[in-house]
């Protein structure tokens, strides 16, 4: 097993899941199986090979630094769960 | 009058232009339809009638002006992917199943610029993670295609399995989908339709719910390959609101339908000739290249040696991607809000009860992967594996102008049989996916019918912006393949 119980609420916890104990069971072998089965990747040397990073060489855009969009707060809040008055409520943060 | 719902998008647009229908007459005959089947089928996760005859009035309105779009009228599905101004788009996900988008993505903003009519969004797996759309929060999609003899259900492919079953259903002219690792194609082949992921930065991603950020890829799924090639003519863009979206001009696709293969050498990888493989699936490709040779291509084996890793390390980039892209559902600015003692309490609540197993596995997978100590030997290890991967293609497009292989290495299976293994479900994408990691362009085209008496698909593989070719390539298979058979209509309740 390449993932550990720890490990599982360790990430769960960093990925801010919340998850049970039957649920970090069944993800320990789930996980642990992916990774084993990633790990056939290590047959490959990539010492000298660069990361794809595009498809083909493109240039990345410049445009001028100026407001292009904005001046829409409602629309901005329309989704919240909670808001009052364009912001965004969240549970008390700082005591 | 034929059945409207059984046009082609080239006769429909022939027909309208004609007068021999109306737009809005075109629009009642899918609204109809979709009324009597989605109970069956599951593929819209809504249904959208009096914008669907809104639209239609103005098409007609502009019919008669004389000023027709591209698409002028003609109905189309929208895969629930797709933001859509004031029209709910979920991704299927329970976490954003209150989300109603205050603006429109660029490509169903083309679509409806050309004239098109939306009829609803489509199902789809949650965040288009899933091959068999089995995955959707509002509930699987059934496969208009059954097996011979046998009334049990099919998937429809995933993750556009609402579309892939809507286009085979005549229950819209054409739909949308997205392509991550097989996401277009897989569902075409398992549907008897056409699918097309274009090369990456053909389509805006922008207004499109992401998932793999440097894989993911709109395109058409429709029932020919000349409609398909007429949609993504209009699809394709180049928006400077998309960073990765090319500012290249989009060729006449249709104009390549039709133009024959003579002169063109068609590449057929031996890595694709996988243990396990069904000899039907073997046969179906040998026939293709029976067909391509027959109408004036040459054929060339080829070698991808690096094939067999584009599924590992698509499982490392595509959960990291997601994790890192899924990190905005926190239960503050949109979307799903549990309540919990405190804020990450909150968080973990609204995450733990908004995304479903697949996307937890995979956003895990990805935190995993990302985590500190772990991006070389994961992440940037797999990007070099991409490297690796397109360098076999671009070494063979040296010799070949497109590549020819299976889409899928079975049929459709049958609703469950593979749910319960992550890595067998992940393993229908082996043909697909390889395609996203080097962001190529690629087509499934039907081309017969399994022993099951269900659709199987043959994939083209094209260079870099080269669409033009798969779309001769794909209707040299079309045309020698004949007419594709109809699944029984099984599902229609009146």
């Amino acid at each position: 097993m390449s993932v550990d119980r720890a490990t599982v609420f360790r990430i769960a916890r960093l990925a801010r899941i919340a998850i049970t104990d039957a649920e970090a069971e069944r993800l320990e072998s789930e996980l642990s199986g992916i990774l084993d089965w990633v790990a056939q990747l290590d047959e490959l040397d990539t010492a000298n090979v660069e990361p794809m990073t595009r498809v083909e060489a493109m240039t990345m855009k410049m445009r001028k630094d100026e407001v292009t969009d904005g001046f829409c707060a409602a629309d901005i809040v329309k989704n919240a769960p909670q808001e009052d008055d364009h912001y965004f409520v969240v549970p008390k943060i700082v005591e | 009058m034929t059945d409207l719902t059984d046009l082609t998008i080239a006769d429909a647009r022939e027909g309208l232009a004609a007068k021999s229908f109306s737009a809005v007459e075109l629009a009642e005959a899918h609204l109809a339809a979709i009324r009597c089947a989605n109970r069956a089928l599951n593929a819209y996760v809504l249904e959208t009638p009096e914008r669907a005859l809104d639209m239609a009035k103005q098409s007609d309105a502009r019919l008669a002006k004389g000023e027709a779009g591209t698409l002028e009228g003609i109905p189309l599905g929208i895969k629930d992917l797709f933001c859509t101004k004031d029209v709910r788009t979920t991704a299927c996900s329970h976490i954003l199943d209150r989300f109603t988008p205050p603006y429109e993505s660029t490509v169903t903003a083309n679509l409806w610029d050309a004239g098109a009519v939306m009829l609803g969004k489509l199902n789809n797996d949650e965040f288009a993670m899933g091959s068999s759309n089995e995955t959707s929060f509002y509930g699987e999609v059934v496969n208009p295609w059954r097996r011979a003899g046998s009334d049990a259900p099919l998937v429809p492919g995933g993750s556009s399995g609402g579309s892939s079953a809507a286009v085979a259903a005549r229950l819209c002219l054409g739909a949308t989908a997205t392509d991550t690792g097989g996401s277009i194609r897989q569902p075409a082949a398992f549907t008897g339709t056409v699918g097309v992921k274009p090369t990456y930065g053909r389509c805006s991603r922008w207004g499109i719910v992401a998932f793999a950020s440097s894989l993911d890829q709109a395109g058409p799924i429709a029932r020919t390959v000349r409609d398909a090639a007429i949609l993504l003519g209009v699809m394709a863009s180049h928006d400077p609101k998309d960073a990765t979206s090319a500012d290249l001009p989009v060729p006449d696709f249709e104009a390549a339908v039709g133009q024959g293969v003579k002169g063109l050498t068609i590449g057929i990888p031996k890595e694709y000739r996988v243990e396990g493989m069904a000899p039907e699936i073997e046969a179906l490709w040998q026939q293709g290249i029976a067909w391509l040779t027959e109408a004036g291509a040459t054929v060339k084996d080829i070698s991808l040696p690096h094939t067999k890793y584009a599924l590992p390390s698509y499982y490392i980039v595509a959960p990291a991607e997601a994790s890192s892209n899924l990190a905005r559902y926190d239960g503050v600015r949109y979307g799903l809000r549990e309540p919990g003692k405190d804020v990450l309490s909150m968080y973990e609540n609204t995450r733990e009860s908004g995304f479903g197993a697949e996307v937890k596995r995979r956003v895990l997978i990805g935190t995993y992967v990302l985590s500190a100590g772990y991006y070389d030997a994961y992440y940037l290890k797999a990007q070099k594996v991409r490297t690796l991967i397109k360098r076999d293609f671009d070494q063979a497009f040296e010799n070949v102008d497109a590549i020819l292989t299976p889409t899928t290495p079975a049929p459709a299976f049958a609703a469950g049989e593979k749910s319960g293994d992550p890595l067998e479900m992940y393993l229908n994408d082996i043909f697909t996916v390889t395609v996203n990691m080097a962001g190529l362009p690629g087509i499934s085209v039907p081309a017969g019918l399994s022993s099951e008496g269900t659709p199987l698909g043959l994939q083209v593989i094209g260079r870099p912006f080269d669409e033009e070719t798969l779309f001769r390539v794909g209707h040299a298979l079309e045309e020698a393949a004949g007419p594709m058979a109809k699944p029984q209509d099984w599902w229609s309740k009146s």
